[in-house]
Order: C-alpha cells, then structure tokens, then sequence
C-alpha cells in the first residue's frame, strides 16, 4: 500500500514523464530534420532510416555556395517585425475600443473579422496580384508587410481584445478620475498592465509572419522574398533533395526557434494570463 | 528581455530598404534540378561578357512555378523577363500570345541542330517559343550484375510481359530487393506520365477522334490491370507514394532490379557519388507491349520570355546563350563532358567523346527520335503529345485521373472502380469545355 506521499511522488514521476514524452513528440520533426541535413542525400532517402551516420556539412557549403541567406533572412525578419509593429499599432487601439467600448455590434464585429480567416487564400489571389501589380507592390517588402499585417490582424486583435477584457474597468476609471486621456490610459495603464498578453501576441504575430509561405511565393520573386522562398527553391522535381531542404530549412527555422526560445517565459505567461483569476 | 522587445521592433520598422538596380535585369523563373542549378552557377560568364545584364534568379518548386508563372503572365504581371516551362505549356502558351516568339535567332545558334521532335513540341504553326534547355524521354534501367547472376538477358526494347517475368524472377523482398520500381505518387507529371506511356503500349488512348475518354475500354482496362498487378506483386511497399525521387533514391541504394523512368536519370544512376549500383546499370528502350509507338514519353524545359517581360532584348541573350553550343562546351569543360544537358541538340550526341562518357546517351538518342507526339499510341488520336494530351483541361483531368489509378494501386479502389471514375471526370470536364456534348 502506497502513502500518500509516496502516491504524489508517483503521480509527479507518471506526468513528468508523459510531458517528456509528448515535447519529444513535438520535438521529434524538428530533430529529424537536424539530423538529415547533416546527412548524405543518399543516406537522407536509406531505409530503414539512419540513426548512427558521419555527419557531412556538404548541404550547408552547397547553400552558402549557390544561395545569399542572408538576403533572405533580412527580408524575413523586416517583413515579420514590420508587419508585427503595424499590426500591433492597429490592434491595440481597436481591441481597446471593443473591450471598454462594446457595443451591439462589437461581438458581430470580431466573428466577422476572424471570418476572413476563413476564406482560402488562393481564392483572393488574382485580385491581390492585380491590386499589388496596379500600385507597383509586386515583390517589395512594403507589400508583404501590408499583407502579412491583415492577415494577421484579426488574430492580433482577437488576442489583445481577450487580454484587455480581463483587466477591470475600475483600473481604468481611476486613470480617467486621474485626467488621463484615451492614449495615456492605453500606454500608461493598460499596456503595462498587459504586457504579458501583448508580447505573446507580438511572438505568435512574428512566428505566423515568419512561417507564411503562401503570399511570399505569389508575390516576390528575387527582391523581397524571405525565408520561405528560400527553403521552397530547394525542392526538387528530377534528383534528390532531402538533405539539402533540411539543412535550409534548418537555417530558416534557426532564428525564429532561437527567438521563441529566449522569449518562452513572456510567452507562457501571456498564454497563461487570465487563466487563473 | 521583455523591454527589449520595444526597440528591436521599433528598428525593425524604420530597416525597409530599397532594391538594387542594374541598367537591364532580367528576372528568371526556374526550377531546381541538377542542370539549372548548374546554369545558374555558370551565368556568371554570361554577366561578365554582357555587363549592362543583371541576372536576378527565382528558383522554385515545379508546381508552384507553374502556379507562380500562370498568375504573372495572365495578369501581365511583369515580374519575370524569363522563365523555364515545359513542353505542355509552351504550346498553349505560345497559341495564346502569352509568349514572345523565338524569331532571328543567330545563324550561330543553329537552330535545326535542335531535335526535331523537341523543336516541334515547342512550337506553334512553325513558330518557335521556347529554347530547349534540356529534354528526356523515358527509358529501362536495369541491374546487369542481377541479370547476370540470374540468367537473364535484355533486348534493346522488351516487352510489358518480358518486364514483368523480369521482375518475378529478380524480386527478392526479404533481402528488400524488388522486382521494379516504377511512380505511383498521384499527379498529371509523375505517375501519369508512365502510365499513359505504358497504356499507349497496350493500345489504349486518352481520347478517340471525336474527343470522347477511353477509360473504360478494354486497352485501358488490361493496362491498369497489369500496371497494379505488376507494381503490387514486385514492387516495393508503398509504391503508390513513390515519384521519380523516391524510385531514384531506391534504384541507387541497390533495392529495385527494373526501372522504367526518365532518361535525365542516366546522368544520377551512372554517378558514383549518389548511386551505389553505378556500374552495374543497364539501358533499354522503353518496354512496349501491342505497339512500340508512345512507348517512351517525350518532355523539355525550356526558356520562354513571356510577353509582359520589359527585358526582352536581354532575356533572349541570356536564352540564346544558355541553350546554345557554346554552353554545352563550357558545362563540359567545367562539370566534365557527360553533364551537358541532354536531350536537346544533335550535335551533342555526334560528339563521339560524350557517347563514350554517357552510357547512357545511345539510348537516349534512339528513345528521342523514336518519340513522336504527332502519332502517340495505335488507334489514330485527336491529340498531340506522348504522355500528355495538349489541350489545357488535361492538367485538371490527368490530375483527377492519377489520383483514381493510384488509389487502384495502393488497392482503396477495385481498377474498374478507378477506371469508371475517370471516365466519368474526364467526361465531365471534357462536356464542360465543350469538346463533346
């Protein structure tokens, strides 16, 4: 028979290991794609897989021989922070708004604008071509960070909005008692106050921004295209491949996992705010 | 860190800066492959001798160049000056006025060095639109030490029925070597490109004169058949993922005895650094079965200029000299003689030196004269194209198709289920666009 000490040690020791074996889970892709990329493209494609192989940095001398990374990682990161600074000046103040301001149809508001989520990208494609084509847009990075802005604007305000729901309007009303105009009340109350929410959402706004592939290959060619583009122009139609898409995709990924990493404990807190009252 | 967030994003904001800008850049769109990747190395002789040309490369996957070209040059986009496409689409391209002739190319050039077949293929009522920058048919690979130690013999061109006893006799899959590899992966250019070429053989059509599908006709119907019996008794697991890059990377990792694949594949199944069977490979022509004819399927990536391009005088420069016989040279001079682009001038395969360097070239040439998009199967046929059909509903039915005759593979559907269904989509779409009522 178990004491009950012995029973919460167990339980510690079960759920440990579970969370364990689901972050290798997660993490597992991630490896994988680590390891091939130091791969031969033959070993890359053996079956079954190689674990135990001489790693090889021929992929990465074949990327920096043929490739400028570094062209297109600038582009990926002004085209996700830009597109994260924009949408973050257009959310906060709509999310204040609707948070302290609701009206009858601030609800109808927000489903509508997480609506357009909804719609399948290539399905306004030719319209976004001819509109980016008509206002000379095509292949610039002011282009992607006007894309990259609405197609992340209604989750940046959806998140913003919940943020700002949580905080009691009392707060607020004390700064107006106080003087405080609308803009001293968002960046000298509720921004502080927030700050755990808001930078999750600048994190999630940066990772989704920094991953799109879908307008970055439709709508730059050589200029303005990020990362994205990069790891798309290692795929192959006739001859193997795999090793080299891995070790772009690696570089690709290298900066934003690096950045997630180091801001874990803002994200967590900003997912976890509110949770618990 | 969490006040650091503030300026990095503030500095971010403000770094938005402008593109360089040369005297003529020419945007070229492509795809990866060993031959363009080698262009784009050597482009940088072509800049040197033409310094007012800036070469600006997008290089992406096949089918989001595809979507990625069609978008730009429908809208008049403007943002490629150049791009590689394929056979399928230069015709309709060209027909369309999409694209700019290829007039008053230099006597230098030599344009009726170009294959016949491919030169045709690229044009539209005598007009050229495309410079071939490569092309292929599609031939039999072969394990010689496997047909040694077994006692088997090749001709120049087998049969199906030869290929399938082949396959019987050499598939061993317990020390995971099958009989034959072949594409099962679903899609208009992977398996369909050999199917359609293995059920010209078995005499079978897309269309009949009067544009109506032949799905459910007894040619089609036993070539499906044998095609899911043969992949399914001798092939590897899996098969119905299997493309070209998976049947390559097994064929050289020693685990297919057969392969009925593209000719480009000579040049990675000859190489020591990617194959471990490179010098036990063999070359046939591709097998036949009632007819020889559309046995071997005829492809070519070409350079186009699409008529939106402001570069024209520039992009034809870089066109002409990348498909000329100046680039061959100098491709052999640097990468060795067997790396020339195959498949597009004659001259090449008159090159005794590149006969002796390419094992694989002899069959190669006789599988691209052979290669007639004009008379691709038995019956007579509405159509040009050997695995193909030039129409532009193709793309969308052989899309549908493949996906139907691959799920007949991997056995989610009975061959006359698949079959009944593709006649049923192809007959839709072909009374949707009016070829039949």
């Amino acid at each position: 028979m178990l004491t009950l000490k012995q029973t919460r040690r167990l339980r510690t020791l079960l759920l440990g290991t579970l969370a364990w074996l689901v972050a290798l889970a997660l993490f597992f892709p991630i490896l994988w794609m680590i390891l091939t990329s130091f791969k031969t493209e033959l070993a890359a494609f053996a079956s079954p897989p190689e674990l135990w192989f001489r790693p090889t940095l021929e992929n990465y001398l074949h990327i920096d021989e043929r490739s400028d990374y570094f062209h297109y990682a600038w582009n990926s990161v002004v085209v996700s922070f830009g597109s994260t600074l924009f949408g973050m000046l257009l959310a906060v103040p709509a999310a204040y708004s609707m948070a302290f301001f609701e009206t009858r149809r601030t609800k109808g508001t927000l489903l509508w604008m997480l609506s357009t989520k909804m719609l399948p990208p290539v399905g306004v494609l030719v319209p976004i071509y001819l509109l980016f084509k008509q206002f000379g847009l095509l292949d610039t990075k002011t282009g992607l960070v006007i894309i990259y802005t609405l197609i992340n604007l209604p989750i940046m305000v959806w998140m913003v909005y919940t943020y700002f729901k949580e905080i009691p309007r009392d707060i607020l009303e004390a700064a107006r008692l106080d003087g405080a105009t609308a803009a001293q009340e968002i960046c000298r109350v509720l921004l502080p106050i927030a700050k755990g929410g808001l930078a999750s959402t600048v994190l999630l706004s940066l990772i989704l921004s920094w991953n799109e592939a879908f307008w970055s290959l439709n709508l730059t060619s050589s200029s303005a295209a990020p990362l994205t583009a990069l790891v798309a122009s290692y795929s192959s139609p006739e001859g193997l491949f795999w090793a080299k898409l891995s070790a772009v995709s690696t570089l690709a990924c290298a900066p934003i996992l690096v950045f997630g990493w180091l801001s874990q404990k803002q994200l967590v807190r900003g997912l976890s705010f509110g949770a618990v009252k | 860190m969490k006040t650091r967030l503030v300026p990095v994003l503030m500095a971010s904001a403000i770094a938005m800066s402008s593109t360089a800008w040369a005297s003529t850049t020419v945007t070229i769109g492509t795809v990866n492959n060993g031959d363009m990747v080698r262009m784009q190395k050597l482009s940088a002789e072509f800049e040197k001798t033409h310094p007012d040309i800036r070469l600006d490369w997008v290089v992406l996957e096949e089918n989001v160049l595809r979507q990625r070209l069609t978008t730009d040059i429908a809208t008049e986009g403007g943002q490629f000056d150049l791009m590689t496409i394929g056979l399928y689409e230069t015709g309709l391209w060209g027909a369309r006025g999409w694209l700019t002739p290829m007039e008053n190319l230099p006597a230098s050039y030599d344009v009726d060095d170009i294959f016949p077949s491919v030169r045709d293929g690229l044009s539209v009522d005598g007009t050229l639109y495309g410079l071939p920058f490569y092309a292929e048919s599609s031939m039999t690979y072969y394990r010689k030490d496997l047909f040694e130690a077994a006692g088997l013999s090749m001709s120049e061109q087998p049969s199906w029925d030869q290929i399938r006893e082949f396959a019987k006799t050499l598939n061993r899959p317990e020390q995971e070597q099958y009989g034959i590899c072949l594409r099962g992966k679903a899609g208009w250019g992977e398996n369909m490109a050999l199917v359609t070429t293995l059920a010209n053989a078995f005499g079978a059509r897309w269309f009949d004169e009067a544009w109506h599908p032949e799905f459910t006709g007894p040619e089609w119907t036993r070539a499906i058949t044998f095609y899911t019996d043969l992949l399914g008794q001798y092939g590897p697991p899996g098969a119905s993922s299997n493309g070209f890059n998976e049947n390559l990377a097994l064929f050289n990792s020693g685990k297919c005895a057969l392969w009925v694949d593209a000719t480009v594949a000579g040049a990675f199944v000859t190489d020591p650094s990617q194959s471990e069977v490179a010098d036990a490979v063999g070359f046939a022509l591709a097998p036949k079965e009632v007819t020889a004819k559309g046995a071997g399927w005829l492809w070519s990536w070409a350079l186009a200029i699409p008529s939106s391009s402001d570069a024209k005088d520039a992009a034809r420069a870089f066109a002409v000299w990348a498909t000329s016989k100046e680039y061959s040279e100098l491709v052999a001079e640097r990468y060795g003689i067997a790396a020339i682009p195959p498949g597009t001038r004659l001259s090449t395969y008159r090159n005794e030196a590149y006969m002796n360097a390419a094992p694989f070239a002899a069959v190669t040439l006789t599988s691209l004269e052979r290669a007639d998009p004009n008379d691709p199967t038995l019956k007579p046929v509405p159509y040009t194209g050997i695995q193909l059909v030039s129409i532009p509903e193709f793309q969308s039915i052989a899309t549908q198709v493949g996906k139907l005759v691959s799920g007949a593979l991997s056995g989610s559907l009975s061959v006359p289920q698949a079959l009944k269904s593709a006649q049923a989509v192809s007959e839709r779409e072909m009374k949707r666009a009016r070829y039949i009522k």
